[in-house]
């Protein structure tokens, strides 16, 4: 069976009655973006929306990662004074905030928004004029933050929030408010993709991708977009609580009237683990595909690696306490956490061995990508294992809120999602950009990425265990730190120049590059099957899926599904499990709603840090935009 | 329009930056000895003598000096005698009336000589700036102050709405010390 | 100082400077002992833990391997035997998992079920000092003290936790692990010092601008002379005797110092800053920011500011001729 028809249409042209090239054409005009700054503002395909999200989940990168050069130069010397305390706090809470809320979660669903589309062979995301919704959303709350850094209302209570510290009495002005509000904009953004993935992994499918052909990358995308729907929520929760504490005189973390400080905690916790793995998950995606490519076989054990990362996502829900194991909980709640946190090495376990055996059995060809992966093993297990002793009660009672901590999350977090990412960006640039990442400037990339890595942040466990604190401003220099931190900010300088050499590789190739062609890498999986980039509509006939390794299994030519109308917008849904041809569903045009809508929002979430009121004067304003996004068009499915 | 857009952004921007400012070290407030002893608010002449200056402005704008003054208030047991700004023994600060004017430099007056009836003197015991803070959150309890540097509420019992919420009133010469303040002890 | 462990020795990185007056490695204490302990045990697994998957992770690198006909060519053979090895693996990891747990729990129960001891002190965060009293059965022997306590060796403290504020947390590592400080909870720790010395605990929560310099020391000493500080610390200030330290204690009362400080034994009776009737005993000022010197009491009068920004203690302005009386009269204070 190499061709499925669907049933067509009446009078509308169908994709079998065009030849090849006149098909492409007719595709590309049908969903392609307008030119102009309208156009621009008005476009919803999720390439060119994700490419978006990219460069500004980088951007946000290098701001973060700038913030933490100013740390490192304040700490580099005991007792320095280059940075006083009030901007030390604000810059380390806009780093922590920036890399969690501005980076770690949006860059994976960024990732995600561009290619699980491709991947599982559709012509455009669920939900495309949310998407582009969203990515306006997340930019104008990240611009809002980082303008208010600028007028030095930068928030200064570190990215968690603690309160009262962050509460109305000891947080005087606006920036606490700020950070509120940031945490609202990023949430409205994360939810509105991790919708869209979801129901584009379980409707849009190619037709014949059963669940059992879903290739490891959306697997763990789609598992990732439920953590984000069931954790950003307590978090937002949090933040409005917080907010309300401040604005309106409530008494959520008030103890003297019947509230709790550490209600805070366990609702931000309840985010704030969760959060970790979803930074994290994007990352197995990542080393999954990579890590296929370049051994060149499938990965090992792909039911045992659906099911660990379900896992994952369950267990993950589970184990937020052992950020409070020293706030005086009872012992034995203590302990369940201990046991489920040191439970969660299994399904990562599961995941890392997988790996390994697939580049046992695999003949691994060692190019940019796989170096990276091969750095995600050494940092990440080693991260991995430091967050097991942390998972035990006496042990953090001596390692919490030290430097002991700061290593292990960096070696998590850079080891376990930097790291993969920057080896997907390796990977899949030629697929963005049709031109090849330089891979003598990625060598020399991996090389100093990793031991600048390993010298900035492996002297930070010892100087945690010998007592430093974390989030201090500066320390005395008879504290026998210093040689430690020196040492941590020359790494850390390598690993800038690291990144320096990176975004010259990118601006570089990104003109001058090799020609890429539309499979680069032999890969296996659907997003390779389309040209590098990918034509608007990303494939000019959708593939039908016979296998877990299309590309790998049918060598010649791929089976392909037809009688979509060519010159309207339409996608096919296919059932959930079985991946059946269902319906032909019309994808939205593009509009600049979403846009006018998302400035709407902006302008409602800062001002109600100033005045209850813009609720209720924003309200009809949103409802208007909402009318004009949602208004009724006539569509084939009403006639 | 573009024009007004530039001016507003630029008065955000300075507002913000003034607002914000976490200052260790307050603006300079002249000596004790400089300072004008003045025990009434009646003047010769027309208006009060003394106009809250820049200076004046530089503490009641920042959110900041607020919250020190709101601190101090009750470290230094202001509540002792004026409660959370309803008045006790000593006169409510948080209605319209002020007896001895309710200009800031009046209140700092007031802080830094005592008045009559009971009110100390707390020259010499209070560095100058601190006065100044403090009477920055006096008025900011009558919200003479901007709404967006004024306090919140404390993690305490709530007797008020905080000072952010409460309703703005200009002051008024006038209002009477307590009985309760009058009486022989 | 003590240096740390031979095993941390070993590191070059930890040639220099290595002291143990902070270190969670440097254990003088039987908690902080069984802590360090548990961490080498933790350490020493989940280190041949991770060595043994890089080794896997090489060697399956490293090892040759025939040629296959294409990348879905797969050999029954070897996906069983590898399905093995995994299993197995996972198999171990869990083994360990559980272990590790049981021995955590093992070592929790041992360290904190326990919360009786001789002596019970109340430990109050401030931003950014702490308050010390010294609780007693006879209210005339309770006292106040700040940013340092003594305790006698041998013998475990009870530490009650209470905060003025913010969050904080109570941490000496050399002696315990940290318990946080939250307000409205009083939350309770014991440490013992097994011999004598100064161990250096320092705030562990984020707590505002001075967060790196809330600093707290911990003397232990002999049974016999903390009985002694004690009663020393029980009695109120001696006046002062000669006239320049008379004239210092003048200034004090006249001056902002009497708004927040108490001195027991003067009208001075401030509770809102650190009681300083004996301040000129204590090793630090300024909640261990500053060796205890006439300079350094000096410096700290007259520029709070400048060495703790953001700080409580204002800035007061006092005249040139009255900074050496105050501080002969504060350094008298013993």
């Amino acid at each position: 069976m190499s061709e499925t028809m669907l049933e067509p249409h009446a009078e509308e042209p169908l994709d079998t009655d065009l030849p090849d090239g006149e098909l492409a054409k007719r595709l590309a005009t049908t969903w392609g973006t307008a030119g102009g700054i309208i156009g621009a503002l008005s476009t919803v395909d999720h390439k060119i929306i994700g490419r978006r999200y990219i460069l500004t989940g980088f951007l946000f990168l290098i701001l973060g990662g700038l913030a933490a050069v100013a740390m490192r130069l304040q700490l580099a010397v005991p007792d320095n004074s280059l940075i006083g305390p009030d901007l030390y706090n604000q810059i380390f809470t806009m780093h922590g905030t920036t890399m969690m809320f501005l980076f770690g979660v949006p860059i994976g669903e960024a990732l995600a928004v561009y290619l699980v589309p491709l991947m599982v062979g559709t012509r455009n995301i669920a939900f495309p004029r949310l998407n582009a919704f969203s990515y306006y959303v997340y930019l104008f709350g990240g611009l809002m933050i980082w303008v208010a850094f600028a007028l030095n209302i930068g928030p200064d209570n570190g990215w968690f929030s603690y309160v009262p510290l962050a509460g109305p009495e000891f947080s005087p002005g606006k920036r606490a408010d700020f950070w509120a509000q940031l945490v609202t904009f990023t949430e409205v953004a994360a939810l509105a993709v991790a919708v869209e993935i979801v129901v584009t992994v379980l409707k849009l499918r190619a037709p014949g991708m059963t669940l059992d052909r879903i290739p490891l990358f959306v697997w763990a995308m789609f598992v990732n977009a439920f953590l984000i729907i069931f954790a950003m929520p307590a978090v937002m929760l949090g933040s409005t609580m917080l907010i309300l504490d401040r604005l309106l005189d409530t008494h959520f973390f008030n103890q003297a009237e019947g509230g709790d400080p550490l209600l805070w905690q366990h609702l931000f916790w309840f985010f704030g683990h969760p959060e970790v793995y979803i930074i994290f998950l994007p990352g197995t995606a990542f080393v999954s595909a990579i890590v296929a490519t370049f051994a060149r076989r499938p990965v090992f054990g792909y039911p045992a690696i659906v099911l660990s990362l379900i896992a994952t996502g369950f267990l993950s829900f589970g184990l937020w306490v052992h950020h409070m194991f020293t706030t005086g909980l009872p012992q034995l709640g203590a302990t369940f956490f201990t046991a489920s946190s040191m439970m969660i090495a299994i399904p990562t376990g599961i995941q890392i061995f997988c790996w390994i055996g697939t580049l046992w059995d695999g003949k691994p060809i060692y190019r940019t990508p796989l170096l990276f992966v091969l750095g995600f093993f050494f940092i990440f297990v080693a991260g991995g294992l430091s967050g097991v002793m942390l998972a035990s009660v006496p042990i953090d009672t001596q390692v919490h809120d030290t430097y002991f901590v700061v290593a292990h999350f960096h070696y998590v977090l850079i080891g376990g999602a930097v790291f993969p990412l920057i080896g997907a960006i390796y990977y899949w640039f030629p697929k963005f950009t049709g031109r090849m990442l330089g891979e003598r400037l990625g060598r020399c990339h991996f090389w100093l990425a990793f031991i600048g890595f390993n010298v900035a942040f492996f002297p930070m466990h010892i100087s945690g265990l010998r007592g430093m604190p974390r989030r201090v401003y500066t320390y005395p220099a008879e504290m026998g730190w210093d040689t430690l931190n020196l040492i941590s900010t020359l790494g850390a300088a390598l690993f800038v120049v690291s990144f320096l050499v990176f975004i010259y590789n990118v601006a570089a190739s990104a003109r001058g590059g090799d020609i890429a062609g539309d499979n680069p890498w032999d890969a296996a999986t659907l997003e390779w099957a389309t040209t590098s980039p990918p034509p608007p509509h990303n494939f000019d006939r959708i593939p039908f899926v016979t296998s877990r390794e299309p590309l790998w299994a049918e060598r010649e030519t791929l089976p392909v599904v037809t009688g979509l109308a060519v010159d309207k917008r339409e996608v096919v849904i296919t059932t959930t499990t079985e991946a059946r041809p269902d319906l032909k569903e019309s994808s939205p045009d593009p509009t600049v709603w979403p846009f006018v809508s998302a400035i709407v929002v902006t302008v409602i979430f800062i001002a109600t840090i100033f005045t209850p009121w813009a609720l209720a004067w924003g309200a009809p304003a949103a409802a208007l935009v909402m009318i004009a996004w949602f208004w009724p068009k006539s569509v084939e499915e009403d006639k | 329009m573009r024009r007004l857009v530039a001016i507003a952004a630029a008065i955000a921007v300075l507002s913000a930056c003034e607002r914000e400012d976490r200052e260790f070290r307050p603006p300079p407030v002249g000596t004790e000895a400089e300072a004008p002893v003045t025990l009434s608010s009646i003047a010769p002449g027309t208006g009060p003598a003394e106009r809250p200056g820049e200076m004046g402005q530089a503490y009641e704008e920042n959110a900041y000096h607020l919250s020190e003054g709101k601190r101090l208030f009750t470290w230094f047991n202001c509540k002792g005698c004026h409660a959370n700004g309803g008045g006790g023994s000593g006169p409510a600060l948080m209605d319209d009336s002020w007896i001895y004017g309710g200009a800031l430099l009046n209140v700092v007056q007031t802080i830094r000589e005592g008045r009559p009836n009971g009110m100390p003197s707390f020259r010499g015991k209070i560095p100058e700036e601190q006065i100044m803070q403090i009477a920055a959150y006096v008025r900011s309890m009558e919200r003479q102050v901007p709404q967006d540097a004024a306090p919140g509420r404390n993690d305490d019992l709530m007797p008020r709405p905080s000072e952010h919420r409460l309703p703005a009133r200009p002051a008024v010469p006038g209002g009477t010390v307590p009985p309760s303040g009058q009486a022989p002890q | 100082m003590r240096c740390c462990r031979p095993a941390l020795v070993a590191l070059p990185l930890t040639l220099t400077g290595c002291t143990g007056w902070q270190s969670s490695l440097d254990p003088q204490g039987p908690q902080a002992d069984t802590l360090a302990t548990m961490f080498w045990v933790f350490t020493a697994i989940l280190a041949l833990v991770w060595l043994l998957t890089m080794a896997a992770l090489f060697l399956s690198l490293r090892r040759a391997r025939a040629e296959r006909a294409g990348p879905l060519v797969l050999e029954p053979q070897a996906e069983r035997s590898m399905t093995r090895a995994v299993s197995a693996a996972v198999a171990f990891t869990a083994a360990i998992v559980i272990a590790l747990t049981v021995v955590s729990y093992a070592a929790q129960r041992a360290l904190f079920s326990s919360h009786e001891a001789p002596l019970t002190l109340l430990v109050k965060g401030h931003q950014w000092w702490w308050e010390v009293t010294y609780e007693d059965g006879q209210p005339s022997r309770r006292f106040t003290t700040a940013n340092e306590i003594h305790v006698p060796v041998g013998q475990p403290v009870l530490i009650k936790l209470q905060s003025s504020d913010v969050i904080h947390s109570f941490w000496v590592p050399s002696l315990a692990g940290k318990m946080d400080i939250v307000p409205g909870r009083e939350n309770r720790l014991v440490i013992e010092a097994s011999k004598d010395g100064i161990f250096r605990g320092q705030c562990a929560e984020f707590c505002g601008w001075q967060h790196a310099h809330m600093a707290i020391a911990v003397v232990a000493h002999p049974a016999e002379e903390f009985e002694r500080w004690r009663e020393n610390q029980i009695s109120a200030a001696e006046p002062p005797d000669d006239p320049l330290r008379k004239r210092g204690m003048e200034i004090f009362l006249s001056r902002p110092c009497v708004m927040c400080h108490q001195i027991r034994g003067t009208p001075a009776a401030g509770k809102v800053a650190p009681d300083l009737t004996h301040v000129g005993s204590r090793l630090h000022i300024a909640a261990g920011t500053l060796p205890n010197s006439r300079g350094n009491l000096a410096a700290w009068i007259t520029d709070p500011q400048g060495i703790k920004p953001g700080a409580h203690m204002p800035l007061m302005k006092l005249a040139g001729d009255e900074i050496e009386p105050l501080t002969r009269y504060l350094e008298g204070l013993r």
